[in-house]
């Protein structure tokens, strides 16, 4: 029992990260129907920019803030140079160039900082705490608490503030949005922006316990679309529960199974899910846009 | 064209025109393509040049049976990779464990790889939307994960040796033999793809460029097409898979890496998508881009990723097609 919920605690912190990375994939997709594949190298650049800062003597709290901050100016750039120049095309150019963007992050990384792996400090000391026998990483609380403060954040912000609700109009239908006066492609541009800081302040709270390094984000950027698909690609709270049964899932065949199958979870629940419940696990039944 | 006329117009393929980018793929590029392989060797002076030009012809398969898929199909595949390893190992395993005939092991694997993409895409391929890019990069990786860890089986890390390829009796050991075998591949490739872009499935894809509502109701079984049309292009990549692995006479996981996937992917973008001609032209770019550029072996990633982008946004039909229309502008 006290091995289960060992493993629970585990598979929750992997998974309020993954979730975050959902939301990120659905924030943009909602906007604009992108897919975009540089959502989990994104991530990877928040982790990478905080170690940097940090080597660079800067304090720990500053650090952290110019990485996410990093990584929404990322997510901004993202759109404005290569999203937006390329509106005319089709979705598979999107998809083409949210690759293209992935890879540049990817290399860019590599010839900055090279292939090593890096990790933060612990945010708050590494004494570690002990519940009911369960050995709980200080920083594990904070994965789960920021993840819980950025979902409540969001979900007011989408809820009550006139930005929120205009991006929210923008995502249902654009035409109509632009017609109430709503400047549609700033909040594609803001999408985008808040996928970037929601990747990176994944990347940041994650990097005391997992290490970081340059080819990371295409396997986070895979489970985190796994999470938003699970949870039926568009659904908000649907994202962070894929992302938490993705962890768990995870951290189960970790710990019960073959450990260096791991990431194969990842990969058969995507097929399984696409498959046979394509609507994700939630899923209501809906037409298609035409 | 408006919109509206697009919505309303005949579907493009289904209407009786060829398009512009049929030109090259027909008879005459058949015969050019042809020509220039029969000519290639007079200018080929070392081994290593024949071996560039075999890898090239490898790659060039490849990238036209990716084109089907992407170019007509407007589906991505980002596991691609995983069905030349496919082709590569179950060649390796079948002929060097079990003692098979080395081209048995490669039609069986390449046949393997194509029940498993008809498996993966008949489901998936119904979704809309880009399902197919995120399930094939899964299919990859899993493929990547078993051959790293399943060592008694495929070697893990330190790779697998295959048997040299005999013909005739004759063992395969000169680059110009090989160098034979695959530019017949390559011509009957560039051959079939042609006719299957003109044949019935072909001409169905081709309509999956306007709105797929309208081919559905034209008759046209849409997501079955992009099936097939998958299918097809799994097992022309496992086939020369299979290929490479005993031209190359050794293989390791590298070669079923995501990187390779990106590469196949880049030679389809690079060189245009929906042409054939463009497929074979992209295959040549990026595997001689290394040798032109050392700093490719060094920033791969970076400099990939670059040329996916500039292309998209630049030239988003490829070098080929915009090229042509270039020339053909001109020239009016």
């Amino acid at each position: 029992m006290t091995e289960f919920l060992q493993y629970l605690m585990t598979g929750l912190t992997v998974g309020s990260i993954y979730g975050l990375v959902a939301l990120g994939f659905v924030i943009v997709y909602n906007s604009s129907n992108v897919i975009n594949f540089a959502q989990g190298d994104l991530q990877m650049l928040g982790g990478m920019l905080a170690v940097a800062f940090l080597a660079a003597g800067l304090p720990l709290p500053v650090a952290i803030v110019l990485g996410v901050a990093g990584g929404g100016i990322a997510g901004l750039a993202l759109y404005k140079w290569a999203i937006r120049p390329a509106r005319q095309a089709g979705p598979l150019a999107l998809v083409v160039i949210t690759l293209g963007v992935a890879l540049v992050l990817r290399g860019g990384a590599e010839l900055l900082w090279g292939r090593g792996y890096f990790s933060l400090p612990e945010f708050s000391g590494h004494e570690t705490l002990n519940l009911f026998g369960v050995t709980i990483v200080p920083q594990s609380l904070w994965v789960i608490g920021i993840t819980a403060v950025v979902v409540v954040g969001l979900s007011r912000f989408f809820q009550s503030s006139k930005t929120g609700k205009a991006i929210i109009a923008t995502s249902l239908d654009p035409d109509a949005a632009t017609l109430m006066g709503i400047d549609t492609g700033r909040m594609k541009l803001l999408c985008f922006g808040l996928g970037g800081v929601l990747a990176a302040v994944a990347g940041v709270v994650i990097a005391p316990i997992a290490f970081t390094y340059s080819t990371v984000g295409l396997m986070l950027g895979l489970k985190g679309f796994v999470a938003a698909v699970l949870g039926g690609l568009g659904n908000f709270r649907g994202a962070l529960a894929g992302g938490l049964v993705l962890g768990i899932t995870e951290t189960m065949m970790s710990g019960y199974g073959r450990s260096d199958y791991k990431d194969a979870v990842a990969f058969l629940l995507i097929l399984v899910i696409l498959i046979f419940m394509p609507r994700g696990l939630f899923g209501a039944a809906g037409g298609e846009r035409v | 064209m408006s919109d509206i006329d697009k919505a309303i117009g005949m579907p493009r393929g289904l209407s009786t025109a060829g398009g512009p980018r049929l030109r090259l793929a027909g008879q005459g590029g058949v015969l050019l393509l042809a020509a220039i392989l029969l000519l290639l060797p007079w200018l080929l002076r070392s081994g290593f040049q024949y071996h560039m030009a075999v890898m090239i012809g490898i790659h060039a398969v490849i990238a036209i049976g990716l084109n089907l898929l992407v170019g007509y199909a407007g589906q991505i595949s980002l596991g691609h990779a995983g069905f030349m390893a496919i082709g590569a190992y179950g060649t390796a395993i079948l002929s060097s464990r079990f003692g098979w005939p080395p081209l048995l092991g490669v039609v069986v694997s390449a046949a393997a790889a194509g029940l498993l993409a008809f498996a993966v895409g008949r489901p998936i391929l119904r979704l809309k939307g880009y399902y197919l890019a995120m399930a094939t990069l899964g299919l990859g990786m899993i493929i990547y994960l078993l051959i790293s860890n399943e060592v008694w089986l495929t070697g893990g890390p330190d790779g697998l040796s295959l048997p040299m390829l005999s013909l005739f009796g004759q063992d395969v050991d000169s680059p110009k033999v090989w160098y034979g075998i695959v530019a017949v591949l390559l011509l009957v490739a560039y051959w079939m793809a042609g006719n299957l872009v003109n044949s019935p499935l072909g001409r169905a894809l081709r309509s999956l460029e306007g709105p797929e509502a309208l081919s559905a109701a034209a008759g046209v079984d849409v997501s079955a097409s992009k099936v097939r049309i998958f299918t097809v292009s799994a097992v022309v990549t496992a086939f020369m898979g299979g290929i490479g692995a005993l031209y190359a006479g050794f293989i390791s996981p590298k070669s079923a890496d995501f990187m390779q996937s990106i590469e196949l992917v880049l030679m389809v973008i690079l060189g245009g998508m929906g042409s054939i001609p463009g497929a074979v032209a992209g295959a040549a770019i990026v595997t001689l881009l290394p040798q032109v550029l050392t700093a490719v072996e060094h920033y791969e990633p970076l400099i990939y990723g670059l040329i996916l982008i500039l292309v998209m946004v630049l030239m988003p039909k490829g070098l080929v097609p915009t090229l042509a229309h270039r020339l053909r502008r001109s020239r009016s």
